[in-house]
């Protein structure tokens, strides 16, 4: 069955670079189709920007089946658009309806300057990691997987921890722009395994204390980065988070 | 933020027991008054309650400062489309309304009673000022409208407090939000009898 294409009015964010002042620039899409992906609906429009000898619009991406984290985008008031659990390259066109206006914002916060239009620079989720989101091990011959036996129930905490691709939507959406989400990912990954013990106390630390340098917001619990994270990373890792951190400090 | 947040939520518990005294027996509340008059204890209480009533504020005008500036130089056009609970992202509006009503009910109450006596006059009778405040009809509204914020402030505050000190996992984190309710609940309603009871049912 043939579907309609949509005619789209896209209300797009550009800024030449980091200290260029940016705007809102409007642009008109037709015929799209409601089984393209958002990302291919930009494709075809810079696809048509460079047509006419115009700038196309930058904007992230690189896996496009959502597990790399790269892609962003605030899409009407919600990053990744409006659909849950999914990164924009998995957002479909057909959440969208024929003449709907579309505001396309980056992900807005102190910590993620703006490289340009809707790229923004994430190094400070780097950085944290670099903080001390690893453990030392010495590398050599891998050991037996049943060497250290860890409970079920903890590998699969651990194992949805560690389904975050650190695309920052948790920052994006949070009133405070709070990386908390972010880092209690990255400290329950490692705390919920025995391998992580050694290094837990400094790890929850130096994570906790660049987080807050970088200029990331402070956590109040409004739990929208719950509701946006496209690997559903749940609040109670923040919980956990403080645990370790309080446990760090008391016991330090 | 979460222990003074704590604190206060147990000064209130205790407060609201002490009101329902009143509408128990007045001559009840006026003994309960008497007891915490102006000497030591009271004293030592009124401080260590005005601290952390204090500490609390200071630390959530500090906290939404750095909040608001977290965001960056320049906001989103489009207003946020996620979905959240309304008072999680009111919490500071709500704490000023609180505020503005602490101020009003100290006007009302500990001005005529604890200070006086400080000062060293004879201080009002408790039961007689609420009472007279209580008939009425706008002070039983703007208490009820205080509470109605105070319901909002709590049913957040009291299971984020719970979840900021660290004690939630994914089982934990209904049977929080609904303790926070019922505490919330309790504390409202439990304030909200007595303007409500002499308002409506009590005869001079
Ligand atoms: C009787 C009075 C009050 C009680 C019982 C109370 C209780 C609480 C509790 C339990 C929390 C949660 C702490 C956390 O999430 O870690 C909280 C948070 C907060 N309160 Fe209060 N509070 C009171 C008055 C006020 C006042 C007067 C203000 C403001 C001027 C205020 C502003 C805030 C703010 C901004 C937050 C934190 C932000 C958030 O978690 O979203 N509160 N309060
Ligand atoms: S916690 Fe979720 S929203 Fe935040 S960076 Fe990780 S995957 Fe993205
Ligand atoms: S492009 Fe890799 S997650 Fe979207």
């Amino acid at each position: 069955m043939e579907k309609k294409g949509l005619n789209l009015t896209l209300k797009i964010w550009r800024q030449e670079n980091a200290k260029a002042k940016g705007q809102f620039v409007t642009y008109q899409v037709s015929n799209i189709s409601p089984d393209c992906s958002f990302l291919e609906m930009l494709d075809i429009l810079n696809e048509q920007l460079v047509d006419k000898i115009e700038k196309p619009i930058c904007f992230d991406h690189d896996c496009r089946e959502g597990i790399c984290g790269m892609c962003s985008l605030y899409i009407n008031g919600r990053p990744h658009g409006n659909d849950t659990g999914i990164t924009t390259c998995q957002l479909h066109m057909r959440h969208f309806k024929d003449g709907d206006t579309i505001y396309i914002e980056p992900w807005r916060s102190k910590a993620f300057p703006i490289i340009k239009d809707l790229v923004v620079d994430r190094s400070a989720f780097d950085k944290i990691i670099q903080a001390g989101g690893y453990t030392s091990v010495n590398t050599g011959g891998a050991q037996d997987a049943n060497a250290i036996l860890i409970p079920k129930k903890n590998a699969d905490l651990a194992m949805d921890a560690a389904a975050c691709i650190g695309c920052g939507a948790c920052v994006a959406t949070c009133k405070n722009a709070s990386a908390m989400l972010f880092v209690s990912a990255k400290v329950s990954q490692l705390a919920l395994l025995p391998q992580g013990q050694v290094e837990a106390r400094e790890r929850v630390t130096a994570m906790v204390a660049k987080m807050d340098e970088l200029g990331f917001g402070n956590c109040t619990n409004t739990r929208a980065c719950e509701a946006e994270c496209p690997k559903q990373i749940k609040i109670s890792n923040i919980a956990r988070l403080n645990r370790e951190y309080l446990g760090a400090k008391f016991c330090s | 933020m979460s222990i003074t947040g704590l604190f206060l939520v147990l000064f209130l518990l205790f407060h609201m027991s002490m009101n329902l005294v009143a509408v128990i027996s007045l001559e009840g509340y006026d003994m309960v008054c008497e007891f915490l008059g102006a000497n030591w204890y009271a004293l030592v209480g009124t401080a260590v309650l005005a601290a952390g009533a204090v500490l609390h504020i200071v630390f959530a005008i500090l906290l939404t400062w750095q909040n608001m500036r977290a965001r960056g130089p320049v906001g989103y056009q489009a207003p946020n489309k996620t979905e959240t609970e309304w008072a999680a992202k009111n919490m500071f509006v709500l704490g000023i309304i609180v505020l503005g009503f602490i101020c009003l009910h100290l006007c009302n109450f500990w001005a005529k009673m604890q200070l006086v006596e400080i000062m060293g006059a004879e201080p009002a009778q408790g039961s007689a000022l609420i009472v007279s405040l209580f008939s009425k009809p706008l002070y039983v509204v703007l208490y009820l409208i205080w509470l109605t914020a105070l319901w909002f402030h709590l049913t957040h505050g009291f299971w984020s407090a719970l979840q900021t000190i660290g004690w939630n996992n994914n089982l934990w984190i209904p049977r929080l939000k609904a303790i926070a309710c019922v505490v919330a609940t309790v504390i409202a309603c439990g304030f909200a009898a007595v303007p409500i009871y002499f308002f409506f049912f009590y005869n001079a």
